[in-house]
């Protein structure tokens, strides 16, 4: 199943497999949004000068957090879908763990990228409308 | 024949069509596979099959590391 993925898209890419990544960083919550969105444009320079794509950027905004992280009780939420060959995760995650603006970031790799929204934006207008709508 | 201690076998709530993908993201879904006191219930209770027993139990702790869903509940 896996092996089968990997040479279909082989084909189409025609020279380097690329994996594809979800990657989600946290910044501090005293941050304002403007300083979150570059941090993001950085994220999406190191993948761009790597060879790679970033091909969705997704701000969650400032959320709370479960628990207290870097004695943050929010913190600002950014995932990037990324499409780059393996190198590039590691040298973003190396500059992110060195930015002090950053409290915590995972990348996960996956076999889709999402294309629309993801569950976070999408629960939002999912609690804006009322329930009974549900059955309609 | 009366069985007293029989009862249904409930089916796992991730197969069939239009099952729910696991997925770190979705705090909701993993929040009802969750304790109150935040532990990760056990899928002899919740009927959940143990292939996506385990992705279940790694998108949990995916969300628990980006502060998504806690570790304990006090």
């Amino acid at each position: 199943m896996h092996g089968a993925r990997i040479s279909d898209r082989q084909m189409s890419k025609g020279s380097q497999y690329m994996p594809l990544y979800e990657h989600v960083f946290l910044a501090r919550q005293d941050l304002s949004q403007a300083q979150v969105d570059a941090l993001a444009q950085t994220a999406t320079e190191i993948v761009e000068q790597n060879a790679g794509k970033v091909t969705k950027t997704e701000t969650w905004g400032l959320r709370n957090l479960a628990y207290k992280i870097q004695k943050n009780r929010k913190a600002h939420f950014v995932m990037l879908n990324i499409d780059a060959p393996a190198g590039v995760v590691a040298e973003l995650e190396r500059q992110t763990s060195i930015n002090e603006d950053v409290i915590r970031y995972l990348t996960v790799r996956v076999d889709e990228l999402e294309e629309g929204p993801s569950v976070m934006m999408r629960k939002q207008d999912r609690e804006r409308r009322p329930r009974r709508d549900r059955d309609a | 024949m009366a069985r007293p201690f029989f009862r249904r076998r409930k089916s796992c709530p991730f197969s069939g069509k239009n099952a729910p993908a696991i997925d770190y993201k979705d705090v909701r879904l993993l929040q009802g596979f969750m304790s109150e006191r935040g532990k990760i219930v056990p899928s002899r209770i919740t009927a959940v099959s143990g292939k996506k027993q385990r992705e279940l139990s790694k998108a949990i702790k995916r969300a628990r590391h980006v502060g998504l869903l806690p570790y304990i509940v006090k």
